[in-house]
């Protein structure tokens, strides 16, 4: 198809190639859009703050997409891999291991004022890569004990998985470490964290907020080329297969081990440096915000797109991610005391988000933007099922 | 099998063994670590088992409501293979309601017991009815348009409800824990063998669940709508085609469920006297643990495995500290999965196997 495409848009005029191509004329605006963005507001304004933290949104959605939505398993505790992808940046971004090397501090490739502070302090790719590799190897832990499991036992083992990590994140300073440190400081959270360094490139300021903006966009970018690069691998039509029908899959030599602990590796993967960039973005590791809600949250993001649907992810991400960091708590959240109701929005936002959830997947359950082989999979059952009721013994094998 | 391991009894003879014996009681020895543990422990601090008999008492009185809870997601899953994940949150609806009427019936922790009881009693079908038609309108709006949709859908609009019951509890009575009057005085001892107390708020706890279970499980087993049920949840296309109706059927499973739920709700605010808008997400989770430990789907087994858990927490909240339980529950959780998915008494299912 890019093919086909390609050759004509030679032949064509630009405008005319747009007009023929609706989607990629959208795709060409809401590009110029985001790269300009930044620039129609102060450098450090709240809408760069909350644009910033969206994207690193879309990119944790990006990666639980492709544990639920194109290898079918669903994940109910995708913030493990957020806090791990956030304690990396604070164990080797920050003051916390303030005895190591003797108390002078182990610096890899850090200039400004992190080079001088004790604890350990590594450069943001470096801790980008270590990110990856905790995470990755935590997802495919976190995902042995599923391969047997099908369906929702597999979305209460995660959630467990999530909760386990969340209770170690909070408890963790009465875990010791040797040299009177602890694995995590608890309530009290990790903080300030390192500034992002990169080469060539000035350390990053908390008072423009440009540079994050770029660096989020450039990693989504990358995220992004790296999940249509999947899909359409050889490891993606794995995925699906397996998503569609596992049995089957296994017969025709999809190797059910393999192709799981590779979704649930990389899925982890995205979320880790997102979690890593929110740690620097944010200066802090607060343990009490990776809880249950921010894996539905992530999980509703991606719903709301449409499960498996790339774009539609990022669409569902921005908007919920806008919608909950901005306007339920800048925008509306004095809407109900001034209609006469005795709450702030922000209490009830994730009765919000549950409320969109159930109306999503009753009134549209392939999501804004539907992929389409979800599609035909989702309105299958439903035609059949309005005369019968209960489902008929097919339709009930072919999702089981 | 047997000719198999007979043509090779060297090469697997004693590995086969050893992994028959780990599947059949792994997961049981695993059960009776931390107990015995602590039970040797106490004897040679103490002299005698005082200590883990107190942590059994109260293990078992908080075991009552995870195995009311843990009956509504075992019937559920039995009739239609959905994890409710609202159900805990039905139990919290129904512990806010029992507080709210302990206040509308004026009681306090100085009422007396000839006005008590009654009170008590109203109140528990209050809860019982309420919680019931809460969970029967949840499956009408929630599930029953999904029922054909893929499995995935119902587990997500269930997650949704019970995010949507959490913010009705937040707007109910507000984001801290509130008190309940203590209206049973459930911390005095009623007596004290072998240096064990035991409480009004642990008979009361117990004296309810059990009639309670067993009036359900008599439903299923004896009446025509139990059997209606348990055909439904055999092959719900048979049992259509024998004149059961089948949407019926699953309203009242889910009725039957959420009133176990409103039970539970009533007996927590009493024994605990404080609820909170998180106590049911919580309970859910440890109750569906204690569900999949029983063996999901079979009533006995949720309310062993309700016990079990209860046992549990109780022993790790004394022993270990409060703030790792819910992690040490979930590591039973995740080992049940691993090592015996169908649970202790259970079956195997499609899903588990």
């Amino acid at each position: 198809m890019s093919e086909a495409s390609n050759t004509r848009s030679r032949s064509a005029l630009p405008v005319a190639f747009l007009k023929a191509h609706p989607n990629v004329a959208i795709a060409v605006v809401v590009g110029i859009a985001a790269v300009l963005f930044p620039y129609f507001f102060e450098p450090a304004a709240k809408p760069v703050q909350v644009m910033t933290e969206a994207l690193a949104y879309v990119m944790m959605a990006l990666g639980l997409n492709l544990i639920v939505g194109f290898a079918g398993l669903l994940d109910l505790g995708y913030v493990a891999f957020f806090a791990l992808g956030a304690f990396s940046m604070g164990w080797f971004g920050s003051g916390f291991f303030s005895g190591a090397a003797g108390g002078e501090g182990l610096h890899v490739f850090v200039t400004g004022v992190a080079a001088n502070l004790p604890g350990i302090h590594f450069n943001f790719l470096l801790i980008v890569v270590v990110a990856v590799i905790i995470t990755t190897v935590a997802g495919m832990l976190i995902g042995i004990p599923t391969l047997r499991l099908r369906g929702d036992y597999i979305a209460i083992v995660t959630l467990a998985f999530g909760e386990i990590v969340g209770r170690i994140a909070i408890n963790g300073d009465g875990i010791g470490l040797p040299g009177e440190a602890t694995l995590t400081a608890g309530r009290k959270g990790i903080t300030p964290v390192d500034k992002i360094t990169l080469p060539f490139l000035e350390t990053f300021e908390a008072l423009d907020l440009r540079p994050w903006y770029y660096l989020a966009l450039v990693l989504c970018l990358i995220v992004l080329v790296v999940n249509f690069m999947l899909r359409d691998s050889r490891l993606g039509r794995a995925w699906i297969a397996l998503r569609e029908d596992e049995v089957a899959a296994v017969s025709m030599g999809v190797p059910l081990v393999k192709t799981k602990l590779l979704a649930y590796g990389t899925g982890a993967a995205f979320g880790g440096v997102a979690g890593a960039f929110l740690a620097s973005f944010q200066s802090t590791v607060n343990a009490d915000q990776f809880l249950f809600q921010l894996s539905i949250l992530i999980l509703s993001m991606v719903i709301l797109g449409g499960l498996g649907s790339i774009w539609g992810t990022v669409l569902g991400a921005t908007t919920l991610a806008v919608i909950n960091f901005y306007l339920i708590p800048k925008v509306f959240n004095e809407v109900p005391s001034k209609v006469g109701l005795n709450f702030d929005l922000t209490e009830i936002n994730f009765g919000i988000f549950g409320f969109l959830m159930v109306i999503m997947m009753v009134l549209r359950p392939e999501g804004l933007i539907p992929e389409r082989r979800r599609k035909a999979e989702l309105t299958e059952g439903i035609g059949a099922g309005a005369t019968t009721g209960v489902g008929g013994e097919e339709v009930r094998e072919a999702r089981a | 099998m047997e000719a198999n391991t007979a043509r090779m009894p060297i090469q697997t003879g004693p590995l086969d063994s050893v992994k028959t014996f780990l599947e059949r009681y792994g997961l049981i020895a695993l059960l009776f670590i931390m107990p015995v543990a602590y039970g040797i422990q106490d004897l040679s601090d103490d002299g005698n088992l005082a200590r883990l008999g107190n942590n059994l008492v109260d293990g078992l009185s908080n075991g009552a409501v995870w195995a009311m809870i843990a009956l509504g997601y075992t019937l559920v899953y039995g009739i239609i293979e959905l994890i409710n994940f609202a159900h805990g949150d039905v139990f919290m609806i129904g512990s806010l309601i029992a507080v709210g009427m302990f206040g509308t019936l004026g009681l306090t922790a100085s009422s007396g017991a000839a006005s008590v009881a009654p009170a008590i009693v109203v109140i528990l079908a209050v809860c019982m009815v309420g919680a019931g038609l809460l969970n029967v309108m949840i499956e009408r709006v929630a599930y029953r348009p999904l029922r054909n949709a893929p499995r995935l859908a119902p587990l997500i609009t269930a997650i949704g409800f019970s995010f949507v019951l959490q913010n009705v509890g937040i707007l109910w009575i507000g984001g801290s824990p509130r008190s309940s009057p203590d209206v049973i005085r459930s911390q005095s001892s009623v007596f004290e063998p072998f240096g064990v107390t035991i409480t009004q708020g642990d008979l009361i706890s117990l004296g309810a669940t059990i009639p309670l279970v067993f009036l359900l499980v008599a439903f299923i087993q004896r009446s025509r709508m139990g059997k209606a049920m348990r055909a439904t949840a055999q092959d719900p296309e048979a049992a259509r085609l024998m004149g059961i109706n089948v949407d019926t059927t699953i309203s009242i499973t889910f009725l039957l469920g959420g009133a176990m739920a409103g039970a539970a709700g009533i007996i927590f605010a009493l024994y605990q006297t404080t609820v909170q808008f998180l106590s049911g997400f919580q309970a859910g989770l440890i109750a569906f643990t204690a569900a999949v430990m029983g063996g999901i789907g079979n009533l006995q087994g949720a309310v062993l495995g309700g016990f079990i858990i209860g046992i549990i927490q109780q022993i790790s909240d004394n022993r270990i500290g409060g703030e790792w339980t819910p992690a040490i529950v979930f590591a039973f959780l995740v080992a049940i999965m691993v090592f015996k998915p169908q649970g202790l008494i259970g079956e195997e299912t499609r899903e588990a196997g």
